[in-house]
């Protein structure tokens, strides 16, 4: 037997008062099997044991949602017997280490969470992370993180249909790849994880058991050094293949009424689905491991208990309906096994080659996991110095040309195009607007659906960045006329162990819980990656933001492109021109600090109210939010995307770098049809909103008070050639 | 019109094939799975795109060695129509019912985006409703579409008008710079000589649905359903 040494131990990740209580709980030393499974579940990946007494105070139901988080995923109402299933999760170290196979897996594990459910997948998202573009390791990654994402996705016949790329030196040694996955399901075929029925089987079901992935939640809970590089065997390997049958089998299954409770293998593979399941079920979990099937010789309980390896679920099922369930798996070729069975003991019981390898009260393992009120400090960049911004000397199209052609600003044509993001032919509004929107099969409503984030605001100011990135996200998803009723989140932070690094968690936090209670756009499910850090350096405070809406008739949403020749453009919302932490304040005046632009939240809901509605009663089809680069920007993407040309007239005092590329929050752009205008223009001032007529749509160039012209030709091939000169560097 | 969609393990476009021949012909295909050994009395059978067998070994390969495709050969013997979309295409290449094989793309990745098409052979069940030099619109999502056959056997297909859609761009031309993957001489979509196999590395299926922007793939399913009911 193994002896348990003080460096066993801390090799674990246990310090010295989880180790004291996991011995008195014991009442005696555990076996290495035993640490192991303490160290995967208290791990911060698998535990939240420094985010959850701040994740609690997240505003988690509305009218619309059926479940929160707790489960493998959220679920929400979309009326008609409609339930969309959802969640964005985090696979950033695996991707740093082997980016193809850690993207692929970290897609494959989504969908799991999401078909797990009962819910087919319908859609991916990605909110991806790299360093700086000159670091030598950026192409590599991005390229293997692009097709690796696409790789498993297009495989499995789900498209991919949005998302979010970020350059940034802070990710030089830390991307992050955080992937969502939504599925479609009915109310009432929805399959939690809990657990019941004394004497029912638990089986095994999909891919066999390697000795990939071993100990990947401890991993993913620990900071990098130089020799991150060794710990590749901890990656698991993606086979989307196997997840496809895995998939088609699960749903063919739950037709029947055979399944009690399931759970995908996720991180922590067999010991956290065994454990949470009979946890919430408030029963034992006997196993037998001599049944699990194995694809290596000779592995042990440890290996066995800690295997990453993807593709597998773990279902509570009646022993009289096992030979239905193992039909199906047969016809799908995958393995079906029954590894053990529900007890009223309330104990994990683990035996392997007639051994008792582990016996661990599960009470210990849940609610005795460690929870940390670590220690914050909530720090903040002073304002910004407004008077740094330039005049436009009638070079503002110079400047527009130099953001187009910034990699934050750039087309992401060139990572969509590599994802197919078209199969399952409900995919209404394609990757490249503000959220993609995605028909509910056979019906004609439609799921609008974006991922977010803003973190150098959530740097520079982690309350206000944490109000900003919801504000976005319900932003994005009224934009094409839909409603917002739920997020999902994914938290990439550095060390929480550091007052600052938690200073950001409870900031960003304390603005979210601010932004989703006004906006009544709750959390449904997440997911937390905490020591994202290199040698001592953390990335800015990153929390994805994965929203859902419903538009409840195809007939009436919008796009951001141009649509018409002489139609009228609108700026809604207030703009002050202010810069601090905007797109040009880097890229032009080479400034990274001050503070970023306030959100006002009331008015972000009633701006936002009115343009959901004006989309709606059919007045306005073509919307685009004002965000990352300014008005200017936006304008010209929707021009580009359009191909049709935008003559600008602007008042002199607004003819400035602050008004064109300020990142004022609470904006919309509207193209309002000539025959309409009058008609949107009373609307808007009945309701007390602000706007400015800013010019009509035609042509083919973008001018700007009769002073300055772009040929939109050339702006759309400098907006989407960024990519690729890039890496034919 | 009696339709029969084969379904191999990891196809992924078969529902959505299913949906598009319903929207016009009215009927519901029967779902064939590839360990059958005997295929319904059947006007079409479409071999559907996605990755049978998750592409191992090689694109359609052990699905060209499914137990259904002996009998989707005497199907077409017997002159059957038989259509293989994108991963269906590279069945039929693997089977011998077409010539010809897909390699890589020429970009060495996967490729999904909208992309138009010339009409070359108007001839056909499958392609009687478009006019000759019609340029249509329809997407592509595949990262082995890249059409390749020895010297002889391209100048044969040539020569005997068996290229159903090239690619091209907005203006019709067809060239390299047009050439999405690498295709010799632009090549999209094959018939066979008897003119009832049709292989298209191109999704018809995704450009029949007004709401998502894309309506020229309804013209084939057109000209499917009359030529077959």
């Amino acid at each position: 037997m193994t002896k348990i040494t003080k460096e066993l131990v801390e090799e674990h990740g246990i310090n010295k008062e989880e180790y004291k209580f996991i011995l008195e709980s014991l009442n005696r030393e555990p076996t290495i099997t035993e640490l192991g499974i303490f160290s995967a579940m208290w791990s911060e990946h698998c535990s939240y044991k420094s985010s959850k007494t701040w994740l609690r105070k997240l505003p988690t139901k509305n009218n619309k949602v059926i479940q929160g988080p707790g489960e493998n995923a959220g679920v929400i109402d979309l009326g008609d017997g409609d339930a969309a299933v959802f969640k964005m999760e985090s696979h950033n170290h695996p991707s740093f280490i082997e980016p193809y196979q850690g993207a692929a897996t970290g897609v494959g594990g989504i969908m799991r969470d999401v078909f797990t459910m009962g819910a087919r997948p319908v859609a991916l998202l990605n909110s991806i992370r790299f360093g700086d573009v000159s670091h030598s390791k950026t192409k590599h990654l991005l390229n293997g993180v692009v097709s690796g994402i696409g790789g498993y996705g297009n495989c499995m016949g789900v498209p991919t249909v949005g998302g979010e790329v970020e350059f940034n030196s802070c990710y030089n040694d830390n991307i992050l790849v955080n992937a969502m996955c939504v599925g479609v399901a009915k109310i009432d075929k929805i399959f939690y994880s809990k657990a019941t029925g004394i004497g029912n089987s638990v089986v095994y079901v999909g891919s066999k058991t390697g000795r990939d992935g071993i100990h990947g939640a401890t991993m993913a809970s620990a900071e990098f050094d130089d020799d991150s590089d060794e710990k590749r065997p901890t990656v698991q390997v993606g086979d989307p293949f196997a997840e496809k049958l895995l998939l088609e089998a699960c749903l063919e299954l739950m037709k029947k009424d055979v399944i009690i409770a399931i759970q995908d293998m996720g991180a922590a593979g067999l010991t956290s689905s065994a454990v949470e399941m009979a946890s919430k079920g408030n029963v034992g979990i006997d196993l037998n491991l001599d049944f699990v099937p194995c694809r290596e010789t000779k592995m042990s309980a440890y290996e066995i208990m800690l295997s990453e390896s993807q593709e597998r679920m773990l279902m509570i099922i009646e022993p009289n309906k096992e030979q239905e369930a193992k039909a199906v798996f047969d016809k799908w070729g995958l393995d079906f096994a029954t590894i053990g069975i529900l007890t009223d003991t309330n104990h994990l019981v683990i035996n392997h080659h007639n051994e008792l390898k582990a016996e661990i009260k599960l009470d210990i393992l849940e609610s005795g996991a460690p929870s940390y009120d670590r220690p914050y400090k909530i720090t903040k960049e002073n304002e910004f110095d407004q008077s740094l911004a330039k005049e436009t000397n009638d070079l503002a199209l110079k400047t527009l040309e130099n953001l187009l052609n910034s990699p934050n600003l750039c087309s992401r044509k060139w990572v969509w195009e590599q994802y197919d993001h078209m199969v399952m032919n409900d995919t209404v509004l394609r990757p490249g607007g503000d959220a993609a929107i995605v028909r509910v099969h056979g019906t004609n409503k439609g799921l609008a659906i974006s991922a977010d984030s803003t973190p150098r605001y959530c740097s520079a100011d982690p309350i206000e960045g944490g109000r900003q990135v919801i504000a976005e996200s319900w932003r994005n998803i009224t934009s094409v006329g839909a409603m917002p009723i739920a997020i999902t989140d994914c938290m990439n932070f550095g060390n929480p162990e550091k007052e600052d690094i938690m200073g950001q968690f409870a900031g960003v936090v304390t603005g979210m819980i601010e932004a989703c209670e006004i906006l009544d756009y709750p959390v449904v499910s997440g997911n937390v990656s905490l020591y994202n850090e290199t040698n001592g350096k953390g990335i800015n405070p990153t929390p994805a933001i994965g929203g859902v809406g419903l538009i409840d008739d195809l007939d009436h949403f919008s796009t951001p492109f141009i649509k018409r020749e002489n139609d009228n453009i609108f700026l809604v919302g207030e703009t002050n021109g202010y810069l601090g932490q905007s797109i040009y304040a880097k890229e032009i005046l080479n400034i990274t600090s001050g503070l970023p632009p306030r959100v006002d939240l009331k008015s972000e809901k009633e701006i936002g109210n009115v343009v959901r509605d004006l989309i709606n009663i059919n007045k306005i089809d073509t919307v685009h939010d004002v965000s990352d680069g300014g008005f200017l920007v936006a304008l010209a993407e929707m021009s580009i995307s359009g191909n049709i040309g935008v003559k600008i007239n602007l008042d002199k005092e607004n003819l400035n770098d602050k008004f064109l590329f300020g990142e004022d929050q609470g904006r919309y752009i509207i193209s309002v049809s000539d025959g309409l205008a009058s008609e949107v223009t009373k609307i808007l001032d009945d309701k007390g909103i602000f706007f400015q007529k800013i010019g009509k749509t035609g042509g083919k160039k973008l001018i700007i008070n009769d002073h300055e012209e772009a040929a939109i030709e050339t702006l759309k091939k400098i907006h989407e050639n960024w990519f690729n000169n890039y890496l034919e560097e | 019109m009696k339709v029969s969609i084969v379904v191999f393990p990891g196809s992924n476009c078969d529902r959505d094939i299913a949906v598009s021949l319903k929207k016009f012909s009215n009927k519901d295909p029967f779902m064939v799975w590839h360990k059958e050994t005997s295929l319904p009395d059947s006007d079409l059978i479409v071999l559907p795109g996605g990755f049978s067998y998750g592409d191992y070994l090689r694109c359609g390969s052990m699905a060209a060695n499914s137990p259904i495709m002996k009998e989707v050969k005497k199907s077409s013997e017997k002159g059957s129509a038989i259509l293989g979309i994108c991963n269906g295409f590279q069945i039929l290449t693997e089977s011998g019912l077409l010539p010809g094989t897909l390699i890589r793309n020429q970009g060495l990745s996967f490729l999904c985006k909208n992309t138009p098409l010339k009409v070359q052979n108007n001839n056909s069940i499958f392609t009687k409703n478009y006019k000759k030099n019609d340029i249509i619109n329809i997407p592509i999502a595949h990262n082995e579409g890249n059409y390749f056959a020895s010297e002889t056997v391209i100048e044969e297909i040539e020569d005997k008008n068996l290229i159903a859609f090239r690619y091209c761009d907005h203006n019709g031309d067809i060239d390299l710079k047009t050439n999405p993957n690498g295709s010799r001489n632009n090549i999209a979509g094959i018939i066979n000589e008897n003119g009832n196999v049709l292989g298209m590395m191109p999704h018809p299926e995704r450009a029949t649905d007004k709401s998502a922007g894309l309506t020229d793939g309804e013209n084939f399913f057109t000209s499917i359903v009359e030529s077959l009911t």
